[in-house]
């Protein structure tokens, strides 16, 4: 790289070759169209998605609200909407591809409509995109909505490093999106083995973008870790000792720290994997001293813990949900906590069980073997809490609840499949099947995707003051499970009758029926995921007959019900004082849930900044460079990057007053609210006269 | 200094700095969290420059590229000025004045940009052995960690340059005060892996 290569180059290695219909069109053999017919079909939806949404954004003429109310808040709340917004949008894709995977699949018989390399990239985004563009964005955002209004804060500890984490993470998904429009992603599978994904094999720019797609997304990740962590050891309300904490605000704590330890070993493997890639360094090269299994080490090691981070917020979601629609306290409270933190614990020492065949010797595999059983423990002590929790409770088979059966049930099978791959010798058996695709679809769906789904229906009402059509919900959820139920249990069979991980095709009969009931599984999936679009669709429509300002709609337990739906941006006119767990139901069953403050004080909060935007901005500008090999672009804005960091820390004046005659103002009309609305039985809930006030049993009259 | 005077573990403000005191509760914890997982990073590092010791690729080794001397004195400027940071908290937490404050920083800074010197020498000379990245995955190892570490150094060092230019425009603020405090944390542990470094790589190199 010097000066007369930037200038001779100045758009890097990019071409018009770069472009999805080039090879079909100077080519033009039938699986040539076939392919490039979808990439490109692929393509113009990004696009012309991306130019609907301007278009939209600018006939409304919401740009200003855009800026100013929603990129560059740094209110918790906001943040949160965003991510999950992020994350679906991305599930969107992400199932899209998986359909057609699946597709692929069911006519894989000698051959199907893919080429390998188009499945490759497939499965290859498939997977990123799965993993840190919409389980953790989905689970980010929802900790950023509820955990700070459960601890009863004003927000987080670090509003602005919060907008920040949003923008690198948004950044990251958007570099995946662009390479969909130009060049070709990785064909390396979501975890990018080396030395596959080293120069010498994979020269084009797909392991490129994938580097700096997850670089984007686990600094973002990192970051939110310190933030929530710190959020939760030092924002609790008076009196809210840990052991006094909601079970979410337990599992956002466990993943928090999960994220602390172990994004930085992704950072690490991404970075060295960059090294060898662009300055010829050999930490994972065949020759010159390199070894790959530093970086398998390494993935891993954030790999493992990582499942934890996506799986320990929605045990935290499911613990609420069963608890409130059970109308009863979490049963086991103090060992469902000792269990979370054995969990995150228990997950630093497990990696190696995803190399079980790789070289180490059977002591080894037997220790790391063992250790992954353990965690087998912990999580059946939660299973059976959960049990015991709706155990002679009065059950509401509210969405959310739907959704926590449906885990239980699936969930258990999906444990029970991983401590069989736990044993190495059963595992040298099923390795590399699509047993273990099976497995841990098994595991990631109903464990991680639908506690998001439950949290998204729990907290909507929350969030955007009415409730979500419970009949569409419905229909969401069972489609969900069986949609999931009948695409991958074929594929434990077929795993063990022998079919690759990642096969483009096959030739064998015997697997076409069951390929072909997968298939249909993931229609099955898409109609869920529509129907989840249709409901959203059909509950903004209806939206005033669904109202639930008074903010109570479910008879909560824990503090982020005891304030209006949507909750103002300081979330507590005056911040709530804790004497015990599920604090809002003691203050309800007190009586003393509503009460007006004598007086009201000013309150702090951060004013706007566009930290957020700008430096996600820059760092898609930034990857984007470094993809490509445009030199000016990266030194441009890795420079502008710099001077943006310090130029924030020259900024004063970063705060502004909420007066105390405002915060009087929304309380009281909230409050008036309170008064005028009827509380509502349980049974009738989910009906429109729900206003959001709960009402209370009396005291010594079972629930 | 009470007991509940301490907000955080460190050196502390103090309730003579009022609300500073207490802004810097969750700012200067937060900054051990980043320290932590910064740690973890360093240690993936260091994990693989330990496997990677014997990956010569019958290039040079740690006897024919490192140069004790050299290394010696980094040390000793690094560990010095770990000390004059120290005496720059000092001269915040006890209110010594502006000028003593810059002073103490600027011995600092002076110390810490002859240590990347110093550094950057001992990376020369490497190369000019043939001792560059691509050479070997020993080579690639050892130019992720003590550069990393350099980077790390340098970041804190154009991080206190930031920090005397705000002092120059806003005097010893609250963000100042916090600013430096993280700083301080941030330098010190630079030095913990400096000292991890002298000893992992160049002493045990060169036995």
């Amino acid at each position: 790289m010097n000066l007369s290569d930037i200038l001779q180059q100045p758009l890097g290695r990019m071409s018009p070759e770069s472009l999805p219909f080039w090879q079909m069109l100077h080519d033009p053999t039938e699986g040539n169209v076939i392919n490039g017919v979808i990439a490109t079909g692929a393509a113009s939806m990004v696009v012309i998605g991306a130019i609907i949404a301007v278009a939209l954004i600018t006939k409304y003429r919401k740009w200003g609200v855009l800026w100013s109310e929603w990129l560059t808040s740094p209110d918790h709340k906001k943040i949160g909407i965003m991510y999950v917004v992020l994350a679906f949008v991305m599930l969107t894709r992400a199932l899209i591809e998986a359909a057609l995977m699946r597709s692929q699949q069911a006519f894989g018989l000698g051959g199907g409509f893919l080429s390998p390399e188009h499945f490759a990239q497939l499965f290859s985004t498939h997977g990123t995109i799965m993993i840190f563009f919409v389980a953790m964005p989905f689970l980010t955002g929802v900790i950023n909505y509820a955990m700070p209004l459960q601890i009863g804060a004003r927000d987080v500890s670090f509003p602005v490093l919060n907008s920040i984490s949003l923008g690198l993470t948004a950044a990251g998904a958007a570099l995946v999106m662009i390479s969909l429009c130009i060049g070709k992603f990785s064909t390396g599978g979501w975890f990018g083995y080396p030395p596959y994904t080293e120069a010498s094999f994979s020269p084009g720019v797909g392991p490129d973008y994938w580097i700096w797609a997850l670089t984007l997304a686990s600094l973002a990740s990192t970051l939110s870790g310190i933030n929530f962590a710190v959020t939760i050891y030092k924002e609790r309300a008076p009196g809210m000792k840990l052991m006094y904490m909601p079970l979410f605000t337990w599992t956002a704590l466990c993943t928090s720290i999960i994220m602390i330890f172990a994004m930085p070993p992704l950072t690490v493997a991404t970075a060295q994997l960059a090294l060898d890639r662009y300055l010829g360094f050999h930490y994972f090269t065949n020759e010159f001293g390199g070894n790959m299994m530093h970086f398998v080490n390494l993935f891993w090691l954030f790999g493992h813990p990582e499942v934890y981070i996506l799986v320990l917020p929605s045990f935290g979601v499911y613990s609420q949900v069963i608890s409130t629609f059970s109308g009863k306290a979490l049963f086991g409270y103090r060992s469902m906590v000792m269990a979370t933190t054995a969990i995150a614990i228990l997950s630093f020492g497990v990696w190696l069980h995803h190399f079980f065949t790789m070289g180490q010797n059977a002591n080894i595999n037997a220790v790391f073997g063992i250790a992954s059983m353990l965690i087998g423990i912990p999580t059946g002590v939660k299973v059976y809490d959960w049990m015991w929790t709706m155990f002679r409770g009065r059950v509401r088979f509210t969405v959310p609840l739907i959704y926590s059966i449906g885990f239980i049930y699936l969930f258990v099978l999906g444990g029970i499949t991983g401590i069989l791959l736990a044993n190495p010798t059963i595992d040298y058996q099923v390795h590399n099947t699509v047993f273990l695709v099976a497995h841990f679809h098994n595991v990631a769906i109903p464990g991680a995707l639908f506690g998001l789904l439950a949290g998204y229906h729990f907290w909507f009402p929350k969030a955007f003051g009415f409730r979500l059509n419970e009949r569409l919900g419905m229909v969401s959820a069972i489609c969900w499970i069986f949609g999931f139920m009948l695409a991958f249990f074929p594929l434990y069979a077929l795993g063990l009758m022998g079919l690759p991980r990642r096969s483009v095709a096959y030739n064998e009969p015997s697997y076409v029926p069951l390929e072909i009931a997968a298939f249909l599984g993931a229609i099955l999936l898409t109609v869920a995921l529509v129907t989840l679009v249709v409901q959203l669709w059909v509950s903004i429509k209806h939206r005033d007959e669904n109202r639930v300002f008074v903010g109570d709609p479910w008879d909560g337990r824990s503090l982020e019900w005891s304030v209006s739906a949507p909750p103002p941006e300081y979330n507590f006119a005056v911040i709530p004082v804790v004497t015990g767990r599920d604090a809002f139901t003691i203050a309800k069953e007190a009586g003393n849930a509503y009460q007006l403050p004598d007086t009201y004080a000013d309150i702090e909060v951060p004013k706007n900044s566009a930290m957020g935007p700008v430096l996600g901005a820059i760092g898609l500008a930034l990857a984007f460079g470094l993809v490509w090999h445009i030199w000016w672009m990266v030194i441009l804005f890795f420079a502008a990057a710099v001077v943006t960091m310090i130029v924030h820390g020259f900024a004063r004046d970063t705060n502004r007053i909420v007066p105390a005659q405002q915060v009087r103002q929304e309380h009281r009309r909230w409050f008036d609210a309170v008064a005028a609305a009827k509380a509502i039985s349980r049974e009738d809930e989910r009906k429109s006269a729900n206003q959001g006030l709960a009402e209370q049993a009396l005291p010594g009259v079972p629930a | 200094m009470n007991y509940e005077a301490i907000k955080h573990p460190g050196l502390n403000l103090g309730s003579a700095h009022g609300r500073d005191h207490d802004a810097a509760e969750g700012m200067v914890f937060g900054f051990w969290v980043f320290l932590m997982s910064d740690a973890i990073l360093f240690s993936m590092v260091f994990a693989t420059y330990v496997t990677s010791v014997g990956a010569t690729a019958g290039g040079p080794g740690p006897h024919e590229l490192y140069d004790i001397k050299s290394v010696f004195i980094e040390t000793l400027l690094l560990l010095a000025s770990s000390f004059t940071f120290g005496m720059a908290s000092l001269a915040l937490k006890y209110k010594h004045g502006t000028a003593r404050l810059i002073g103490w920083l600027a011995v600092t800074l002076v110390l810490g940009v002859a240590f990347l010197g110093f550094e950057l020498h001992d990376f020369a000379s490497m190369f000019s052995k043939g001792a560059v990245p691509s050479r070997s995955g020993f080579l690639s190892a050892f130019f992720d960690l003590v550069p990393l570490h350099g980077l790390h150094v340098t970041g804190g060092s154009i991080w206190l340059i930031c920090l005397v230019g705000q002092i120059a425009m806003y005097g010893v603020d609250t963000q100042v005060k916090l600013g430096l405090m993280r700083l301080a944390l941030f330098w010190h542990f630079l030095d913990i892996v400096w000292i991890a470094i002298f000893s992992v790589v160049y002493l045990a190199g060169l036995t």
